[in-house]
């Protein structure tokens, strides 16, 4: 008997060929990407390159100009209200009604939600256990602190019990210490099998999600792990290796690398200078020519790239790739 | 089974709380108005009375004394200066000091003694259209009724008598005239602001495209938002009724609660604009610009200052778009006229069906503009 092949029915999320239009401009322009249930999914991306316009795709925000998506097997055009009931969402501003206590907040979104009496009693207990809200309950949301708005605002968005959660930038202005709590908190939820959707700008975070992609002016440019994307033949083209030099004198030295033939390419990481050699260029020999130029060096040793190292390049490669086509 | 108003309890219990938290919005909005009401009442006569007038008597004797002592007792002139020539008395009129001018020429006692037909000059400054018609009307008059009395010593023996009867507002009392009008403007006033910024402000924090992402139905938040407005544009009318009534004495000749059921219409006119406002506005002082704008025609096209039959055909046709047209001959008609049901049921119609488009726009708007954006 043939069978008909068959997407995997369990993706969290599954776009396919997603595109935005807004008059001429196109914001998304053929976006494919799936979710897996359970996974930390870091999409990145510089602003207005078409973020939150994915993630108002998705929930039902906006209407698609094409394509498909389907989110917890739901199609998001036509079933965009019972995605609505499955899905928490948090935007970066914290939506929260100031003029009101954290527990009347919980409350609204709560019976907003359709949560009976019973429910909404055992749901706000649970919610202010897992992220320490007990103390706060009375107060205003205008008073609470950066971190507090934000454990408050995700509260709110969990209290429906969503599979899924959409988290647009949400450790965007709070201190480190409440953006390694909120992270700590993401992966115990993540264990019990919630998927988070979170964008952000800091590669740290990048580094912590399951799974990341990348979109750049409405194109998907990177799609997989972390570790994956570091071993893409267009971030470390064969031939190459990439070296961490590290020396007191970051900018006469990233001066004189960049001149130098075999390198290509060169930039400053604090005190050190991150570049892409040839790699039949020995170090020993790249070691020489500084010193001879007068730039005392520590230490010169290969390095793996990192997150932003990928996205560097990806970009640089997409854009050469969109000059060649307008020539 | 899809439940089009979800969300809306939780919506209204919500707004509940935004009003109960802040009371002091709450006490301006209800105040302010009646504050308005207090200027207009009390501050604005539109009866002419007392013209700044100038005379030039070249005659001086008693025929010409008692004909400035008739004009002076109409109340409508205020003799504030006598002058002894021609150029005195054209100064006068063109530096503003004067409206009216009055010149008696130096043979007019001579004249009506003689029984022959003596001039008087009235010069009257047209800059004001108002106070000019007045002054004509009046002086016409007086000279009819001098030349009358000398002709016929018995008044009995007039052909035609007219006997002109002013109903509903005898004493011809502005606060009874404008008064009514005003309401219609003091709560399209309030109403629009307090849904306009409700919605704007929600904008401005983010918390509506938050609720966009909740199973919320547009037609629930937007009912949930209005409904608690709507009460207080409703206390605001019983608030406006009894200051009219008994600070300012204007007496209600009809029904009260028929008054009141025909304003349900014109509230939900006035919050179905501030909706549409606000799906226009994107922050708070947008909102007081556009809603400014929705409030100029209600006060000049309404009826409300200038009589609406008077107009150009243009702006008349344009009168009949503007919901306060027919709340206010409502408000006119129940209070000033004692009108019932079989008088107005036709302006509470026009009422209904321009709410009912309306609130339609505006929530397609709402849901288009606002949610879709």
């Amino acid at each position: 008997m043939a069978t008909i092949p068959q997407a995997p029915a369990d993706a969290a999320i599954s776009a396919e060929h997603l595109v935005r239009r807004f008059g001429n401009f196109t914001a998304v322009n053929d976006v494919s990407f799936r979710v897996e249930k359970g996974e930390i999914f870091g999409f990145l991306g510089p602003n207005g390159s078409g973020k939150t316009t994915v993630i108002k795709m998705l929930t039902g925000l906006l209407p698609l100009s094409g394509g498909s998506a389907r989110v917890e097997g739901l199609d998001v055009r036509t079933d965009s209200e019972s995605v609505r009931e499955r899905i928490g969402y948090m935007s970066q501003n914290f939506s929260l009604y100031y003029d009101l206590t954290v527990t009347e907040n919980l409350q609204f979104y709560g019976r907003v939600y359709g949560l009976d009496p019973a429910r909404l009693k055992r749901r706000i207990n649970e919610i202010v256990q897992l992220n320490g809200l007990e103390p706060y309950l009375n107060r205003l949301a205008a008073q609470l602190s950066g971190g507090w708005k934000q454990r408050l605002a995700l509260g709110c968005a969990m209290l429906h019990e969503p599979t899924l959660l959409f988290l647009d930038e949400p450790t965007a202005g709070i201190d480190p210490v409440a953006r390694r709590q909120l992270w700590d908190l993401l992966f115990e939820l993540s264990g019990h099998g919630i998927t988070f959707f979170v964008t952000t700008h800091y590669m740290d975070e990048a580094e912590r999600c399951s799974h990341v992609a990348y979109i750049y002016f409405g194109k998907l440019i990177a799609d997989g792990t972390p570790n994956s994307l570091r071993e893409l033949p267009d971030v470390q083209p064969q031939g190459t290796l990439r070296v961490e030099i590290t020396t007191p004198e970051v900018t006469r030295a990233l001066r004189f690398a960049r001149h130098l033939p075999g390198i290509r390419s060169a930039t400053i990481f604090g005190q050190s200078i991150h570049a892409l050699i040839e790699d039949h260029f020995n170090l020993d020999d790249l070691r020489e020519q500084l010193l001879k130029n007068g730039i005392a060096v520590a230490e010169i040793r290969p390095l793996a790239p990192s997150l932003e190292d990928v996205f560097v390049e990806l970009t640089y490669k997409h854009q050469a790739v969109l000059e060649a086509a307008r020539a | 089974m899809p439940n089009l108003f979800r969300g809306f309890g939780a919506v209204f219990y919500k707004e509940v709380l935004h009003v109960r938290r802040d009371p002091a919005t709450l006490f301006f909005s209800l105040v302010i108005p009646l504050l308005q009401m207090v200027v207009l009442g009390f501050g604005i006569d539109t009866n002419i009375r007392q013209v700044n007038t100038v005379v030039y008597n070249a005659d001086g004797r008693r025929e010409s004394r008692e004909l400035l002592d008739r004009l002076k007792n109409s109340d409508t002139f205020h003799i504030f200066r006598y002058v002894d020539n021609d150029q005195d008395l054209n100064d006068a009129i063109i530096a503003g000091k004067a409206r009216v001018g009055i010149k008696i020429p130096v043979d007019y006692s001579d004249r009506l003694l003689h029984n022959m037909s003596a001039q008087v000059l009235v010069l009257i400054d047209g800059s004001d259209s108002s106070v000019a018609g007045q002054a004509i009307n009046v002086t016409t008059a007086i000279g009819l009724d001098e030349s009358l009395r000398r002709v016929l010593p018995d008044r009995s023996t007039f052909a035609v008598d007219m006997r002109p009867k002013l109903l509903f507002n005898p004493d011809s009392r502005s606060p009874n005239f404008l008064l009514p009008g005003l309401t219609a403007i003091l709560l399209l006033n309030v109403t629009t602001f307090l849904t306009a910024f409700s919605i704007v402000r929600e904008k401005e924090r983010g918390t509506l495209e938050q609720l966009f992402v909740t199973p919320v139905r547009p037609m629930g938040l937007l009912l949930g938002k209005l409904l608690p407005y709507l009460a207080i544009g409703f206390s605001e009318l019983c608030l406006i009724l009894s200051f009219m009534r008994f600070v300012f004495q204007v007496p209600i000749h009809g029904n009260v609660l028929l008054l009141a059921f025909l304003s349900l219409p014109y509230l939900f006119v006035s919050l179905s604009i501030g909706i549409l406002v606000s799906s226009k506005a994107n922050t708070q002082s947008e909102a007081i610009q556009l809603a400014f704008l929705t409030f100029l025609p209600s006060i000049f096209f309404s009826g409300y200052i200038f009589p609406r039959e008077t107009m150009p055909t243009f702006f008349y046709v344009i009168s009949y778009f503007i919901p306060a047209s027919y709340y206010i001959n409502i408000t006119r008609g129940i209070i000033l006229r004692g009108a019932g049901i079989t008088q107005l049921w036709t302006d509470g119609l026009a009422l209904f069906i321009i709410g009912s488009v309306l609130l339609i726009i505006a929530a397609r708007r709402f849901q288009n503009k606002v949610i879709m954006a």
